[in-house]
This record gives structure tokens, sequence and C-alpha cells, in this order.
């Protein structure tokens, strides 16, 4: 019984360090932003780990999510007669949620996890010990620049994923089942409004993109140095960001549109 | 990779989201359709405004000319206040104009729909429209309804 106790407070404490380490990175990689800005080059070379490699998955699952949401919403409304909805429909759901949600869960599946496993391996191989050695910062040298190039990079893959969505909807809806074409987009410009969508979508996916990097290099840089301890914090980067994407999704969309 | 064809593809990375944005936002949102402010203000009022909605559109023969821009409600008259927003082009409204809110299809919004009436005299900025007709409310016509029918069978 003692023993059963002891452990759940060994648990129990283990996440609140976790917690708390993982905060006392972030400040420290925040404070890495103006040697940032003295280097962009830096900033660049993330900006095309995370997101310009991420482009193709990001743009065919686009494609395809808004190709089945035309299927399936077309098959709903054109039961209540509401067929020429379905712009509207389609561009909802991707711009307000699945755009950003998708993107961000494909983001961390391709790119969280190979920031992990690149830290890991750093760490593992005791390079950032070696750059702290030549009294180089491996925080503001190596993390601050992946942390901000996901920031950067979330809002392009996730405008570039409902665009897209929105052009495979419009393939299925128009071209294939025959929605009126003047109809699809007439009845989208009249209920997608710029600022109660549009821009609450970009701020979603500011904040996925945020929060997937630093789940993704907080778990990298708190590995065991260990093979098994790298592959470990992998899992668990996938894991960690895609439910604080799913549970974050909802907090946001109940603060946005929930009155 | 060399760092110059890097920073080519990070460009036409940013590049490629900027003109997705702009599509959503030209294409997808109501930027395009978003009037310049430029018009003027109408005031009408109703018995019942149904479920109308501030920014529901305000046609005259189909087509768009403004949008309802506040509902308000006169608790001495006990009506509905509702000031529309015309464009500035449609600036020859008559003055015994007709206020009706329709309902677009059998589950669409409300909206306003002007009947022009004969006058020469236009509405200028905040006038008021003094013909109006109320919403249609679906569960009063159903009570008229049943009690006509009631008073029918009584007879």
């Amino acid at each position: 019984m003692l023993d059963f106790l002891a452990r759940l407070g060994r648990g129990g404490l283990g996440s609140l360090e976790r917690l708390g380490r993982g905060h006392l990175l972030l400040i420290s990689m925040l404070a890495g932003l103006p040697a940032l800005v003295a280097r962009p080059r830096l900033l660049v070379v993330q900006v095309f780990n995370v997101g310009v490699l991420s482009v193709l998955i990001v743009t065919v699952s686009g494609l395809f999510v808004g190709m089945v949401l035309a299927l399936q919403g077309f098959y709903i409304l054109s039961r209540f007669g509401a067929a020429e909805s379905l712009g509207v429909m389609v561009a909802a759901s991707l711009v307000r949620e699945l755009g950003p949600v998708v993107a961000a869960l494909l983001v961390a599946g391709r790119a969280g996890s190979a920031l992990t496993a690149e830290i890991g391996l750093m760490k593992a191989t005791e390079q950032l010990s070696g750059l702290e050695m030549m009294a180089v910062d491996p925080v503001k040298r190596i993390l601050t620049p992946r942390l901000f190039g996901g920031f950067v990079a979330m809002p392009v893959l996730v405008a570039l994923f409902s665009a897209v969505g929105v052009v495979g909807g419009y393939f299925v809806g128009v071209g294939l089942l025959g929605v009126d074409d003047g109809a699809f987009w007439s009845q989208m410009q009249a209920k997608i409004d710029l600022h109660e969508d549009l821009v609450n979508g970009v701020i979603k996916s500011l904040v996925f993109g945020f929060v997937v990097t630093w789940i993704a290099l907080f778990q990298g840089y708190d590995a065991t140095p260990t093979s098994a301890g790298v592959s470990r914090a992998t899992t668990r980067t996938v894991v960690h960001s895609s439910l604080a994407v799913l549970g974050l999704d909802f907090v946001l969309t109940a603060l946005m549109y929930g009155e | 990779m060399n760092a110059r064809k890097i920073e080519i593809l990070v460009g036409a990375f940013m590049a490629a989201g900027l003109v997705a944005l702009f599509f959503l936002a030209m294409k997808v949102s109501n930027l395009s359709a978003v009037s310049t402010g430029d018009g003027y203000r109408l005031t009408a009022r109703f018995d019942n405004v149904g479920s109308l909605k501030v920014k529901a559109p305000v046609s005259m023969a189909g087509v768009r000319v403004g949008r309802v821009e506040a509902i308000a409600f006169d608790k001495k008259a006990y009506e509905a206040v509702v000031t529309l927003h015309i464009d500035e082009s449609y600036d020859t409204i008559p003055a015994d104009t007709y206020a009706n809110i329709f309902t677009a299809g059998l589950l669409g919004e409300q909206y306003i729909g002007l009947d022009p009436g004969a006058e020469e005299v236009f509405l200028v900025d905040g006038d008021q429209i003094v013909h109006t007709q109320s919403a249609l409310v679906l569960e009063q016509m159903i009570g008229q309804f049943l009690f006509s029918k009631a008073e029918e069978g009584t007879q």
C-alpha cells in the first residue's frame, strides 16, 4: 500500500518536474530571440526544415480532405435541397477547424518527431555539451531558431492546407457532383467572415505551431541520452503534441465562438 | 543542399503561403463584398423583426443594395428600430417605399426587401421608411390557421 502511494507520488512529482523544466526551457529559448534577430539565416534554415519539407504532405492531405468533405457534405446537403451551400460547408470546416488541426497533427508527425530525434541525438552524441565547451549557448544557437521556425512555418502551411482543400472541394462539388459554380462561391463569400473565421483560424495556427515545436524541442532536449531514450522521446513528442493540439483546439474554439 | 537553394525554396514557400491567404481572403471570405463604408442610413420600424440579424442583406428587386446595420428596441413604442446601411450608388429610393422582412427559402435567413413606391421625393440620410411589414412568424400563422379552422367547424 505504502509502496503504491510512493510510486504515485514519485510519478506526480516527476511530471511536475518535467512541466517545470519545459517552462524553464521555453523562457531560455525566448531569451535567445535577440540573438536570432542578429542572425536570420539560422531561422531561414529551420523554416526550410519544418515548412518547405512538409509542403507536400500538407497540400496532398488538404486536397483529399477537401474532396472528401465535398462528397460527404453533398450527400447530406442534397437531402435537404441545400446542395448550393456545399461551398460554405467545405470552406467553414476547413478554415475554422480542419485546416489548423489537421495541418498541426501532420506537422507534429512529420516535423516534430524529426526535431526531437535531431536534438535527442545531438544530446546523446554530446554535441550540445561540445557547444557549451566552446562557450556557445546550445539553447540559443540550436533550439531558439527551431522554435521560431515552427512558429513562422505553421500559419503558412495551414493557409496552404485550407486553400488547397477549398480547391479540392470545388473540383469534386462543381466538377463531379454538378453543384452550380456561381452558387458555390457566392454562398461561401456571403457566409465566411474575414475576422470571425479567417483571422481566428490564423490565430489557432500560430498557437499550434508554437506548442508543437515547443513540445518537440523539449522532448528532445530532455531525452535520456541513449538510443532507447531518443526513441521514447520521439514517440512522446507525437503523442503529447497531438493531444495538446486537440485539447487546445477545444479551448480556443470555446473562447472564439462560444458566447 | 547549398544555402542559396534553401533561401530560394523558403522564399517560394512564404510566397505560396501569402498567395493562399490572399486567395482565402478574397475568394472565400467576404472581404471583397464588404462595402467601403460610403453610403447613407435609413431607419425602419417593425412590430416584429422575427429572426432578422445584423448584417443581413437589404435588397431591392432581388439586388443587394445595403445591409442591416443595427437592430434596437424602442421601449416607448414597443417596436423594433432597424437601421439600414444603403450603398451610396442607390440614392433614388422613393419616400413611400415599403420595407418588408422576407425569408430566403424555406429554412433560409431573413432579409429586408424594399418595394419602391411612386413618389418623386427620395429618401436621404437619417430618414425613416414609414411603410413596413413585419416578419411572418410561423407559429402565429399556424395559430391563425387553426383558429379559422375551428371557427369553420362551429358554424
